[in-house]
């Protein structure tokens, strides 16, 4: 059977949906073709805000790559904007004059951002909030700092806002109405709202109705109807959309709103399909995910064969994509004949819950710093149940109901088979419980990847995982812990919430994140301090107190109490002078051992803490400094004489081992990091099994990386092959900073990339050189604070008290001073 | 009544002040051939234990100090500052020692 030609035009998330229900349902039937005006692939447009505010990365939100449209055969035209259908001849044709023919036509042009006509609004800084180019350039303001003003208090709107402020600006939202959001929440909320915008520091100004936009050759100033005059560096409007219908107009089909179409998603021409933003069906128009996937899920069945799968109308709740901010909202707010109140302050939590009921029914909930119950609400809403049995706990949520238990997942369990658990995507429970059990699933990303549950906007992450604890049991439980007993989240939660967040010092992470304990534990407290050392160099004060002993007193602890000392020896090479100074402080000292390490240098084991001060200061002096053998750091470099001697050598390996040691050394690193350079493939220097290894060859050097021989024994990952040597140093400076800045708190470089995949590390390290580079100068900039010697710090007398005892009593009697018991 | 008895006598020494020893940290008190560890919290209490883990003898005064206990630097044993008790599925107890604070000074009880 011959395949029919199927041609996309746009390629957002409601066609990007559309084809994988297709491919599900019928793989062989189309070859498809798509044209995407932006030149990417498939992007979760509504993660756009976390990718502003920097918790996220545009990779972070691909949904479709490069390869899963080789895969299929589909010819995507990156940066193609169609500009003509011919229904008669059956084509399209785009700008660039590619020509493509069809036997059914999908049409998803999406939406256009509406841009408020006022005397300024072509100026340069005037962007809309609608895809990854104004995210873009959103963000190359901020790096220029001053102040954003944000026109419209809606859900895009507040998004931006938060974004910027998030990205270091001064902003601004200028609102028409009187409360926030006024299309999903009620006035009470949106004040709560508007009050946890301002404690962040975002100016909001409801009632605000902008005159015009000032400036030369870019924003300057925003004035409003009131004379009110507003300085601005960036003007970011988000007023809203409207459905893009020009090229279906032009095209003679049926647009009214939007494009028409029927329940099947046909519009006006039989071959011609319709999903997305640019959609009206009965009558309405969407803009909110869920009902444009179910458009998809429509589509998909219709253009497989027969199917009488219909569109149909359903409420869908909002949530406000802000960091710490829980609004949910679902339905009918306002006021109405017969419509019924139920509200549920408390002032000093900030919490508000309303539930809005007509002839005992749910029609709408507003919920407010609390959400955990708006899925449950919004079951009542859905099924139309009479809740008059239930209406006097109604308002304190499902975990209130006779069963007198508040364990959320408790309330999970109640949940029936058909509530829905991921709005964005329209899965209920039943789907996901099915899925793990018979895929055997046992982990988010897979229950995501199967699913989709979760995998949009995320916020019902938690009742996804819920729904996962009760049908793994205790399986589910062990993945799902927390860094510590401290919280609930996992090192990965906390590692972007410091950075997204802008957290800066142990107590603030303690705070913001809601830790449960007041001071933390030996487990969480180091971690944090390593973190807050990576992500703010040259802000964050290390606190001495949340180190292990070895890294607080810059040596090894043993079994009886006293340290063992390994001064460092670059690249593994030593002198006569640097041993006749370590055999005399071995003599001054008494040091009980003298041990040849394996990482090519010595250790003086034994020395008494009291000692260690003046047994550095003795090191110091003849050249020495503190070898890290304690750290989560770098801790050697081990090499082979390479071509200065041997016979088999191919490049100057000790050479090259004391510049990388040179230029590593001192930086914290998640776990530690050992680095081997050997002269040949012979290995001596055993490069095989080393966090990072080179191993010179005639033609240059392979790097090779990922290698374990602790507990674990694995070997390493080949990373490529580069001709110069200040390759090989930009590269092991870029994946060291990498792993800093991703690493989970005592995870070894290999743990670390089978996690984040060695492909990734290999595409930003090896082939995309940008990011090599951004990696590389992140590191140079954090080196500037970390390149002391420890040992030098402390003989000069810092942390003094860590090595003298607070009192002596025995020998040297103290003052006594009696007094009586009671 | 307000007769003193040598029975009931403390000897306090004063050992040093609280700011001698850093917030979440301990410092080490010689007493002949004995070690005691004293620490300070993060809200300023000040405890006296015998700087030794009651599992292998680890000294508790290189520890991380949290939230009252201090977790031995050898084998992350978490051991009460108040009482000397290991905690959770752990079981055994270091000496403790009486110790007050009067101002800024530290007074530790060597007799008990």
């Amino acid at each position: 059977m011959t395949k029919q030609k199927l041609v996309i035009i746009g390629n957002g998330m409601a066609p990007g949906r559309m084809l994988e229900h297709l491919f599900d349902l019928a793989p062989d039937a189309f070859d498809v073709t798509i044209f995407n005006a932006e030149p990417r692939v498939n992007y979760d447009r509504i993660m756009l805000s976390p990718v502003l505010s920097g918790e996220k990365s545009f990779d972070d939100i691909v949904i479709h790559d490069d390869a899963w449209y080789a895969a299929r055969n589909i010819a995507l035209h990156k940066g193609h904007k169609v500009v003509a259908v011919d229904r008669d001849a059956r084509t399209v044709t785009s700008a660039g004059g590619i020509t493509a023919a069809y036997d059914k036509l999908v049409v998803a042009t999406g939406s256009n951002p509406f841009i408020i006509p006022v005397p300024g609004h072509t100026l340069p800084g005037v962007l809309a909030y609608r895809d990854l180019d104004d995210v873009e350039g959103m963000t190359r303001a901020a790096a220029a700092g001053g102040r954003a003003v944000v026109i419209g208090g809606g859900l895009l709107g507040l998004e931006a806002a938060a974004g910027l402020k998030a990205q270091g600006m001064d902003v601004t939202v200028l609102h028409l109405m009187p409360t926030l959001m006024e299309r999903q929440l009620d006035p009470a909320a949106g004040y709560l709202l508007q009050k946890e915008l301002e404690s962040r520091g975002i100016e909001v100004i409801c009632g605000a109705n902008t005159k015009a936009i000032h400036g030369q050759d870019k924003v300057e100033q925003v004035e409003l109807e009131d004379g009110t005059l507003i300085d601005a560096s960036l003007v970011v409007m988000a007023v809203g959309i409207r459905p893009n219908t020009q090229l279906a107009r032009d095209a003679g089909l049926e647009v009214q709103r939007g494009i028409v179409t029927d329940t099947a998603m046909r519009t006006s021409d039989p071959d011609i399909f319709s999903v997305g933003e640019c959609v009206e069906v009965d009558g309405r128009v969407y803009g909110l995910v869920a009902p444009l996937y179910q458009m998809a899920k429509v589509a998909a069945t219709h253009l497989s064969g027969a199917s009488d799968t219909a569109f149909a109308h359903a409420e869908t709740p909002t949530k406000l994509k802000v960091t710490g901010v829980n609004l949910y909202s679902v339905g009918e707010f306002g006021d109405g004949p017969g419509f019924e109140d139920i509200v549920l302050r408390d002032a000093n939590r900030g919490t508000y819950k309303r539930i809005i009921l007509k002839n005992n029914k749910v029609i709408g909930t507003v919920l407010y710093g609390d959400v955990a119950d708006g899925t449950w609400y919004n079951e009542f809403l859905k099924s139309g149940e009479d809740v008059s049995a239930l209406r006097d706990t109604l308002i304190f949520g499902q975990a209130r109901q006779g069963t007198g238990t508040a364990d959320p997942l408790a309330a999970i369990a109640n949940l029936s088979d058909d509530a829905e658990i991921c709005g964005c995507n329209g899965i209920c429970k039943g789907t996901i419980v099915n899925a793990i059990r018979d895929k055997g699933l046992s982990t988010l990303a897979e229950v995501r990847a199967h699913t989709k549950a979760s995998a949009s906007c995320g916020t019902c992450t938690g009742l996804v995982e819920g729904v996962m604890a009760l049908t793994l049991g205790d399986q589910f439980a062990k993945k799902a812990e927390g860094m510590c007993g401290c919280t609930d989240l996992g090192h990965g939660d906390v590692r972007r919430l410091i950075v997204a967040k802008g957290l800066k010092s142990i107590p603030a992470v303690m705070q913001e994140l809601e830790w449960k304990t007041s001071g933390g534990c030996a487990k969480c407290r180091p971690a944090l301090n390593y973190y807050l050392l990576s992500d703010w160099p040259g802000e964050y004060r290390d606190d001495q107190q949340s180190r292990f002993i070895n890294e607080r007193v810059h040596a090894n602890i043993q079994k009886d109490g006293t340290y063992s000392v390994v001064p460092r020896m670059w690249g593994g090479m030593t002198s006569s002078d640097e041993l006749r100074a370590i055999a005399d402080v071995v003599d001054k000292f008494n040091i009980p051992d003298v041990k040849v390490t394996g990482g090519q240098r010595i250790d003086l084991l034994g020395v008494r803490k009291e000692d260690l001060p003046a047994v550095w200061e003795d090191l110091n002096k003849a050249g020495m400094v503190s070898g890290h053998a304690y750290a989560k750091g770098l801790r050697t470099v081990k090499t082979c004489v390479g071509s200065t001697w041997c016979r088999f050598g191919t490049q100057d390996s000790t050479g090259l081992g004391i510049k990388l040691e040179k230029f590593l050394w001192g930086s914290w690193t998640p776990a530690k990091v050992k680095l081997a350079v050997t002269g040949c493939p012979r290995n001596c220097a055993e490069a095989t099994c080393k966090d990072i290894g080179v191993i010179c060859v005639d033609s240059g050097y392979q790097i090779v990386y990922g290698g374990a021989a602790g507990l674990h024994i694995q070997g390493t990952t080949e990373l490529g092959t580069v001709k110069t040597e200040e390759e090989v140093i930009e590269i092991a400076g870029a994946m060291t900073q990498m792993y800093r800045e991703q690493g989970f708190y005592l995870e070894r470089i290999y743990k670390w990339a089978e996690r984040v995949g060695y492909d990734t590390v290999k595409a930003a390290i090896l082939d995309d050189l940008d990011s090599r580079r951004a990696y590389y100068e992140r590191f140079v900039h954090s080196q500037k604070f970390s390149q002391s010697d420890p040992w030098s710090e402390r003989v000069s007398g810092v942390d003094k008290h860590e090595f003298k005892p607070l009192a002596v009593f025995g020998d040297a009697p103290a003052t006594i001073v009696t007094e009586p018991a009671e | 009544m307000n007769a003193i008895s040598r029975d009931t006598a403390i000897d306090w020494r004063h050992v040093g002040t609280i700011d001698d020893i850093p917030a979440q940290g301990a410092r080490c008190v010689r007493n002949g051939a004995m070690t005691i560890a004293v620490f300070r919290t993060a809200d300023d209490r000040i405890f006296a234990l015998e700087d030794k883990c009651p599992h292998r003898n680890g000294p508790l005064s290189q520890g991380i100090v949290h939230d009252g206990c201090v977790t031995c630097p050898l084998h992350n044993w978490v051991i009460s500052l108040e009482t000397g008790a290991a905690q959770g599925a752990d079981e055994g107890r270091t000496a403790s020692f009486p110790i007050r604070l009067d101002g800024r000074d530290i007074y530790l009880n060597l007799t008990a």
